[in-house]
C-alpha cells in the first residue's frame, strides 16, 4: 500500500498536493517521469507526472486538480490513508543538458510538473527563465518553488489579478524578442502548449512539451495514448511523455481527450450526489 | 471385452450445457455451465485408456490424461485434480481456454472414429470440483533449496514456472506490472470465457504453496533485471507477454472510436468497465461495431461488444473463413450470438466527422492468391472494389508485437529481428547468464498452453542450473 504522508491543499482545495510513500519509485524516478495511481478496488488508473521525489524518505509527490470522480476520490483519502496501487516510474525522463538560456513555461497544474524539470535544468548549468500562469491568482501554484528553481520568474494571470495581465505566450514573446533562447519547455493545458509551440516555431526555438493523454496501462500495451508527432503515431506512455512541440498534432490530442466526456460527467455527478459535494 | 470396448468407442460425447445464445449475448456470465458429476463420469467412461496415449503427446505440458480420467470414472475427483496438478498448475484455466481440438483431443483415437473424449471439459470439471468441494490440502513440495528465483510477469507462463519451482523447493517471487496477477488471463480473456474469480483462486493456490506475488512492479522501470540479481535472486524468468498492439497503419487511425483490442479488453476485463459506473473506468459502448481480425482476441472483442449492447457487430477479415485463426468453438459461439462475418474485406482508411469521431471505413474486397510465408493463401486486393461501410466503433485485433519496455532496458539480452527475445527452444535460456524467457515475448502472440509449455521447459532448466550450474 502507498500511504499518504503529507497533504497540502492549494487554490481553495481545488488543487491537492499528496506526498506518498513509494520507496521503489522514489529511488528510480527522474524529472519528467510519471506514475499511475489507483485509489481503490473500483478505481481508475490515473496517470500523473511526478512533481517531486525524495529518495531518502522514499516518497513521491503528485499535484492534481480536482476535476472529476477519480480526483475527488483521491482527495477523500486522508493523511495516513493509502492508495491501493501506485505504478512507476513510467515514461522517459527529461533530457537535462546545458544549452545556455532555457525558458520553462508552466500553466495551471502543469507548473507542478514543470518544477522538477526547471530545477534540473538549472542544476546542469542553464540560465533558467521561468514563466508561470493561471486563470486567476488563486489558481497559481508553487510560486515560491519556481522562484527558487529559476534565475528569473515571470508571472501572469488571464484575468490580471496577479502579475502580467494576459497569457504566458505574451510574456514568452517578450523574452524571445529580447534575447537568444536555446530551449523552451512548456507544460500545461493542451491549448497553452499548442500556442507556445506555435510561437516558438516562428522564432525557431526548440520546444519540448509534456503530454498527458488518456491511457490505461502506461507500459505501451494498450495504445490508448497514441499521439501524432511529425506525422507518425507515438505512444505517450513509452515514447514520451515529452515530445517536440513543433511536431505534435495538438488538435488531434484535444479531440482524443474528449473521448469519455459524457462518461466522466456521469461518474462525477453520481459521486457528487452520493457524497453531497 | 470386445463388447466393452465397442461400447466405449461408440457411446456419444457428453454435451456441455451452455447458456442459450440469445440470453448470454447480453450478459457476462460464463457461457459453458460445466459437467455434473454424472455427466463427467459418463464422459470419462468413454476413454479407451490407451496403452500409448497419443493425447498426452498432444499436450504441451504432458498431463497424464488417461490417468486423471480413470480417477473420474471411479468418482475420485480429488485424485483426478491432484493428478493434473503434477503437470499443470492451472487446470481450471486450461480446461476452459486450451485449443484441445488441435492438441489432446485432436490426437485422441476416438476423434478418428467419431468424437474425441472431451478432455478439456473433464479437466475443467476436476479442477472446479476440487476448488469447490476439495479439502484445500496442498500437494507436497520439496525441501527448501535456499535458492531464489524472480519470475517477471504473472501470466500463464510465469505462473507455471512459479508453480514448478516452488514444488522443487526454490523460493519464488513473481513480479507483475499490472495491479492484479494473471496476465492475459485477467486483462485479455473475458469473464464469460474465464471467470476472474477462478484465475484469482489459481493464483491464490500458488501463493498458498509459497510463491510471493508482487504487483505494480514494472521490471525495466521500477527495477531492472540486473538489480534483481543484486537483490540476491539466483535466476530470473522473463514471461512478460507480447504486449505491443498492432494497428492497421491506415489514414484516420487516431479518430475517437478506434481502439486496440488490448485497450478494449483491458478496460472491460481488468478494469471491469463492463460494470461502469460501479467501476470507474469507462468503455465506449459502440452501437455499430467492427472488429478487425479473426483470431481468438477478435472473437473475444466482438462478443464483448455484443454484451455491451451493440445493435450490430461485424468481424472484418481480409482472408476467408478457412484461414480464420480463432478456435472453431469461439467462432461458433460468436456466430450463435449474432456476430456477422465480413470476409475477404480489408479497410483502407477510416472516416470521421469534424469532432474527430469515427463514422465509418472505406473497405476493399480481397481475393485469395498464392500461398504466402505462413502457408496460407495471400489475400490480394481486387481493383475498383472499394466501398464505404458505416460504423461507430472499430476494435483493432490484428495481432501484437514485442513490447520493448523490458528488453530495451536490458543490454545483454539478444533479440531477434522482430524484437522478441532469442531463447533456446528446449530450455528457454537467453544470452544473458541466469536469465530464461518464454511465452509470447519469445514466440510472438500464441496460446496460453504454449506459454505454459515454455514455462515448464524453462522451470526444468532453471532447476538444473540451480542444482548443477549454467
Amino acid at each position: 500500500m502507498f500511504k499518504i504522508v503529507k497533504r497540502e491543499e492549494m487554490s481553495d482545495g481545488g488543487v491537492i498536493l499528496d506526498e506518498i510513500e513509494a520507496p521503489l519509485i522514489a529511488r528510480k524516478a527522474k524529472p519528467g517521469q510519471f506514475v499511475i495511481l489507483k485509489a481503490n478496488e473500483t478505481g481508475e488508473r490515473v496517470p500523473l507526472t511526478m512533481a517531486d521525489t525524495d529518495p531518502e524518505k522514499g516518497t513521491i509527490t503528485v499535484i492534481y486538480q480536482v476535476v472529476g470522480k477519480s480526483t475527488r476520490v483521491f482527495k477523500s483519502l486522508q493523511v495516513g490513508d493509502s492508495f491501493q496501487d501506485v505504478i512507476g516510474p513510467l515514461g522517459k525522463a527529461t533530457h537535462l543538458e546545458k544549452l545556455g538560456t532555457v525558458v520553462c513555461v508552466g500553466g495551471g497544474t502543469g507548473v507542478a510538473v514543470m518544477h522538477p524539470i526547471t530545477r534540473g535544468l538549472k542544476e546542469v548549468g542553464n540560465h533558467v527563465i521561468g514563466i508561470i500562469g493561471a486563470r486567476t491568482k488563486d489558481l497559481l501554484i508553487l510560486e515560491d518553488k519556481m522562484q527558487a528553481a529559476s534565475h528569473e520568474l515571470k508571472i501572469c494571470t488571464d484575468d490580471g489579478s496577479y502579475g502580467h495581465h494576459g497569457f504566458v505566450t505574451d510574456v514568452l514573446k517578450e523574452v524571445l524578442e529580447s534575447q537568444e533562447v536555446q530551449l523552451v519547455v512548456a507544460i500545461g493545458p493542451v491549448p497553452m502548449m499548442k500556442f507556445v509551440s506555435k510561437l516558438t516555431k516562428e522564432y525557431g526555438v526548440a520546444t519540448l512539451v509534456s503530454l498527458n493523454p488518456i491511457m490505461v496501462d502506461g507500459t505501451g500495451m494498450c495504445g490508448g495514448c497514441r499521439v501524432t508527432v511529425g506525422g507518425k503515431t507515438k505512444f505517450a506512455c513509452v515514447d514520451g511523455p515529452e515530445f517536440d512541440g513543433h511536431q505534435v498534432d495538438f488538435d488531434e490530442l484535444m479531440l482524443r481527450l474528449q473521448a469519455y466526456v459524457p462518461e466522466e460527467k456521469k461518474c462525477d455527478d453520481d459521486y457528487c450526489r452520493l457524497t453531497g459535494e | 471385452m470386445s463388447e466393452k470396448s465397442n461400447k466405449k468407442g461408440t457411446a456419444s460425447r457428453q454435451p456441455m450445457p451452455e447458456q442459450p445464445a440469445d440470453v448470454r449475448r447480453r450478459n457476462f456470465e460464463e457461457v459453458p455451465l460445466g459437467y455434473t458429476p454424472e455427466a463427467a463420469m459418463a464422459e470419462a467412461d468413454r476413454c479407451l485408456q490407451c496403452k500409448k496415449p497419443s493425447c498426452v503427446e498432444g499436450c504441451p505440458v504432458g498431463v497424464d490424461i488417461p490417468g486423471f480420467i480413470k480417477y473420474i470414472v471411479s468418482g475420485d475427483f480429488t485424485a483426478a485434480a491432484r493428478n493434473i496438478w503434477k503437470r499443470n498448475s492451472l487446470p481450471a484455466v486450461c480446461g476452459r481456454v486450451c485449443p484441445q481440438e488441435i492438441q489432446c483431443e485432436g490426437s485422441c483415437i476416438l476423434a478418428k472414429k467419431g468424437s474425441a473424449i472431451a478432455i478439456g471439459n473433464l479437466e475443467r470439471f476436476a479442477a472446479d470440483w476440487e476448488r469447490e468441494n476439495g479439502t484445500g490440502e496442498l500437494p507436497p513440495t520439496a525441501a527448501s533449496t535456499g535458492k531464489k528465483v524472480a519470475v517477471v510477469g504473472a501470466g500463464p507462463s510465469g505462473l507455471t514456472v512459479a508453480g514448478d519451482l516452488i514444488a522443487k523447493g526454490h523460493a519464488v517471487t513473481v513480479l507483475e506490472a499490472f495491479h492484479k496477477p494473471g496476465g492475459v488471463l485477467v486483462y485479455g480473456i473475458p469473464e464469460f470465457r474465464l471467470p476472474k474469480a477462478i484465475v484469482g483462486q489459481e493464483v491464490n493456490f500458488l501463493e498458498r504453496l509459497g510463491a510471493k506475488v508482487e504487483c505494480n512492479a514494472v521490471v525495466g522501470r521500477t527495477v531492472s533485471l540486473d538489480e534483481l540479481f543484486e537483490q540476491g535472486y539466483d535466476a530470473v524468468y522473463v514471461g512478460v507477454g507480447a504486449g505491443l498492439p498492432r494497428f492497421m497503419n491506415i489514414p484516420g487511425e487516431n479518430l475517437v472510436g478506434i481502439l486496440s483490442a488490448n485497450e478494449y479488453l483491458t478496460r472491460a476485463n481488468l478494469m471491469k468497465a463492463y460494470k461502469f459506473p460501479e467501476y470507474d473506468t469507462p468503455i465506449p459502448r459502440g452501437k455499430d461495431v467492427v472488429v478487425l481480425g479473426a483470431g481468438n482476441v477478435a472473437m473475444d472483442s466482438a462478443r464483448t461488444a455484443m454484451r455491451l449492447g451493440a445493435d450490430r457487430v461485424r468481424v472484418v477479415y481480409r482472408r476467408s473463413r478457412d484461414e480464420m485463426p480463432a478456435r472453431s468453438a469461439e467462432i461458433h459461439h460468436a456466430e450463435e450470438e449474432g456476430i456477422e462475418f465480413h470476409l475477404l474485406t480489408n479497410p483502407t482508411r477510416y472516416l470521421g466527422d469534424e469532432k474527430g469521431r469515427l463514422t465509418g471505413m472505406t473497405c476493399i474486397r480481397m481475393e485469395l492468391g498464392e500461398p504466402d510465408a505462413s502457408g496460407r493463401r495471400r489475400p490480394v486486393p481486387m481493383e475498383n472494389s472499394e466501398y464505404d461501410m458505416s460504423c461507430d466503433q472499430v476494435i483493432v485485433a490484428v495481432g501484437s508485437g514485442a513490447n520493448p519496455l523490458l528488453t530495451g532496458s536490458t543490454e545483454d539480452i539478444s533479440l531477434n529481428k522482430w524484437g522478441y527475445i532469442s531463447a533456446d527452444p528446449e530450455t528457454g535460456k537467453t544470452t544473458k547468464k541466469g536469465v530464461w524467457a518464454g511465452g509470447d515475448i519469445v514466440t510472438g502472440a500464441a496460446t496460453v498452453i504454449l506459454a505454459m509449455g515454455a514455462g515448464r521447459k524453462a522451470a526444468n532448466s532453471i532447476h538444473d542450473y540451480l542444482t548443477w550450474g549454467w
